[in-house]
């Protein structure tokens, strides 16, 4: 049993570290959401500069491979620093599942060019009526030839404004919510029919709602085995998942530490508020709730690629489950202890309180993996 | 990061259950897993039992006749021990007084009691809390005066775990009232057949005698019985406080009452449906699995800081503290789940060679008990309120 980093895990996290530190403080992020993009290219180019676009991407694609224990470094680092560049979008849903499922020639295609730092990616499968339900998909996918019609509608596409490729998941057999007959394509920006509505979220994060109006895709589009895809959306899911829980740990980490440093400076009643016990114990409570966070954050990351389906699924929505608790409860001790000051936008605190609120609505809340957890473990 | 046992470690495991189940008696076996009543003789027969193998003092250097484990090793003796349901390794020798006189004890001393723990042969109870004195410990009035080669002890201790077994009580007295409150105690190690000690039992609200009081008139010590410098004793008792931590969290156990619960809620139906397919209790059980699961990493993760060198610090409070709130939620949903059959109380149910007919199903009987007895374990070995006043200053500098 070893709890400690690896050496390339050193690496990345003073690599990510010094960067958040140095050039994206709160002030370089209010600039970077007021851009145009909502997200800076220069900066995603210093990812690519320092590696981090080519991180869990194979080194025959020119990327750097690397687990998700490797990610969960970055994550950590992005979520204490709010960082809102599409880099799940891309790197975990997108890169992941290409690297998951892809051929050799579809990965060859994008793989380099995400590694790079010049391609976006995004994962197109919620839909307006989906909720959180991963086999609920309406959009289907009529074989014309040796291509294929996409005609539906996705929502809350994560990454979805900038992506250049979207992995759409489409019906080619089976009912609404048929495990079975689910499809995954690749679908350029540009396809003829596909209309994208880019939009922020309340986080700073940015997606799109995409509707897809017979927009046709060659045969070599299919990724993957047709009608055989859930399994595969699910593995990439989880993996986001795990990816979600690092960076939420790293928010955690960061919104006691301002909460605590707020407990030591503002005072009231002739003392510093951290005097009074009642805030004492609640801050208390929330070291707690930030340690039981980063155990089970760790379990995800360390079971994501575990070749049992079964522990996986485990570990990661009992991951979800508690990352979603602690980050409400942390969240929302946060703004009450600092008062009217952490429900402005001019403080940093409320921004972390925003990031994990969403966070617990992405991808299954923690009820909702209550539930597949639960059906896991009978 | 390796999240999983060692090859050594997963041998050690083994070896350790295989013993358990060799030669644990079965009849005390089922007694643990059943919540039954316990008897001296079954604490004292498997204590004797993992003293004969060298198993019984995990924490203890070799020397002194331990086992010199390090931090992982413990943790999974433990485990494996309460998985399998050993009887618990009765803490006050072992755990507390013993380490305390590694460290601070004459020769003499250690000579005389260390080898008496590990056999079996004194059973410790411990004289910290009174009436008075509670969570403000350091508040404590119990006294002892010097007079000629003894102590003269005078006054009560109360909450005393299983004084109706021990032959001796470690005890924080007052020698010095003039002084600092913490400064003026010493700790003694009194003879329980002393003249002058009596042991009352305080009942608690599910009907059992586990805690007492023990009262002190003019009882006389030895001088010697003495244990360090006197008015050390509030530094002795911190340090008992906070030695042996790596099984605070209790995840071994946690983790037997958790299968526990999922059998009695497999077995109890509703409306012809097992409890445990009902959407509301399924997921009830899957919260506290949560939990425990985000427990036992986090003990294991602070195991290995351990391990590697790192002194155990305030993580031991924080165990504590989501520790008792684990075993708590499970003897509450246990209790919970055998639905109105939580109602009757038949204590005579719980008797060691009882064979009556049961009320209701026969894992019923001690759960609602057992629900109201584990309240004590967020209030005793400081409340969690006083780990949070801890942890507040320790960690936070508040």
């Amino acid at each position: 049993m070893d709890f400690s980093l690896s050496e390339t895990q050193r690496m990345l996290a003073e690599t990510t570290d010094r960067l958040v530190r140095d050039r994206y403080g709160f002030e370089d992020r209010k600039k970077i959401l007021a851009g145009p993009d909502g997200f800076s290219r220069p900066m995603w180019a210093t990812f690519a500069e320092l590696g981090l676009t080519g991180l869990g991407i194979a080194e025959e694609y020119d990327g750097l491979g690397g687990s998700m224990g490797d990610m969960a470094v970055v994550a950590e680092s992005f979520g204490r620093a709010l960082v809102v560049e599409p880099y799940m979008p891309t790197l975990v849903l997108g890169a992941g599942t290409l690297g998951l499922v892809g051929s050799d020639a579809q990965q060859a295609e994008i793989l380099p060019q995400v590694a790079a730092g010049t391609c976006f990616l995004a994962l197109a499968h919620g839909e307006p009526k989906s909720r959180y339900t991963l086999c609920h998909v309406e959009t289907q996918a009529a074989a014309d030839g040796g291509d294929y019609l996409l005609s539906g509608a996705k929502a809350v596409v994560l990454g979805g404004d900038a992506a250049d490729h979207f992995l759409v998941s489409a019906r080619t057999d089976g009912t609404t919510s048929a495990p079975h007959g689910i499809s995954l394509f690749l679908v350029p920006r540009a396809a003829p029919g596909l209309t994208i509505r880019a939009y922020p979220n309340i986080d700073g994060t940015r997606a799109a709602e995409l509707t897809l109006d017979r927009v046709r895709v060659p045969g070599s589009a299919l990724l993957g085995q047709a009608g055989q895809a859930l399994p595969t959306i699910a593995h990439a899911i989880d993996r986001a998942i795990a990816y979600l829980c690092a960076e939420a740990v790293g928010a955690m980490q960061a919104l006691n530490a301002l909460t605590l440093d707020y407990l030591k400076t503002r005072t009231q009643f002739g003392h510093p508020i951290g005097a009074f016990q009642v805030l004492q114990h609640r801050m208390v409570d929330m070291e707690v709730a930030l340690e039981q966070a980063r155990s089970m954050a760790i379990l995800a990351a360390d079971r994501a690629d575990d070749p049992h389906p079964h522990e996986r699924v485990r570990a990661v929505s009992a991951a979800k489950v508690q990352i979603g608790r602690s980050g409400r409860m942390i969240g929302q001790a946060s703004v009450q202890m600092h008062g009217g000051i952490g429900i402005t936008d001019e403080y940093a605190g409320g921004h972390y309180f925003k990031r994990l609120t969403l966070i617990d609505r992405t991808f299954g809340d923690a009820d909702h993996h209550l539930v597949r957890f639960a059906a896991a473990a009978a | 990061m390796d999240l999983k046992y060692s090859d050594e470690e997963r041998a050690f495991a083994d070896e350790i259950r295989a013993f358990v189940r060799a030669e644990l008696d079965p009849a005390v076996r089922e007694r643990v897993l059943n919540h039954k009543r316990l008897s001296k003789e079954d604490f004292l027969g498997w204590h004797r039992k993992l003293h004969e193998k060298g198993w019984v003092a995990p924490n203890w250097p070799k020397a002194y006749g331990g086992c010199g484990w390090n931090a992982v090793n413990r943790f999974i003796h433990e485990e494996v021990l309460a998985e399998e349901g050993a009887p618990p390794i009765v803490a006050f020798g072992i755990n507390m007084i013993g380490p305390v006189l590694i460290a601070f004890g004459s020769d003499a001393q250690k000579q005389y009691y260390l080898p008496r723990i590990l056999s079996g042969e004194d059973w410790w109870c411990q004289g910290f809390s009174e009436p008075g004195s509670g969570s403000d410990l350091a508040s404590l009035r119990t006294k002892a005066v010097l007079d000629g080669d003894h102590w003269v002890v005078t006054g009560q201790k109360t909450w005393t775990t299983l004084a109706q077994y021990a032959d001796l009580i470690f005890c924080l007295v007052r020698t010095d009232a003039t002084v600092k409150k913490q400064d003026g105690i010493s700790m003694l190690l009194i003879d329980m057949n002393s003249p002058g000690i009596i042991v009352r039992p305080i009942i608690t609200i599910d009907g059992e005698h586990e805690v007492n009081e023990v009262f002190f008139d003019d009882v006389r010590v030895p001088k010697d019985n003495i244990v360090g410098e006197p008015g050390k004793g509030w530094t002795y008792a911190k340090f008992l406080l906070s030695h042996e931590r790596s099984g605070i969290a209790r995840v071994g156990q946690a983790k037997r009452e958790l299968c526990r619960l999922k059998a009695i809620a497999k077995a109890e139906l509703v409306d012809g449906v097992p409890l445990i397919e009902t959407k509301t209790f399924r997921e009830k059980i899957a919260a506290v699995e949560i939990e425990l699961m985000a427990l036992e990493l986090t003990n294991l993760r602070m195991i290995a800081a351990e391990k590697s060198g790192q002194a155990p610090g305030a993580e031991a409070n924080m165990l504590k503290i989501k520790g008792s709130e684990v075993q708590q939620s499970l003897t509450e949903l246990m209790m919970e789940a055998v639905g109105p059959y939580a109602l009757p109380f038949d204590p005579d149910a719980l008797e060691q060679g009882w064979n009556g007919e049961p009320i209701g199903p026969d894992y019923a009987a001690p759960l609602a008990g057992t629900y109201f007895n584990y309240r004590k374990v967020s209030i005793y070995g400081g409340s969690n309120e006083i780990q949070r006043n801890i942890l507040s200053k320790s960690l936070l500098g508040l």
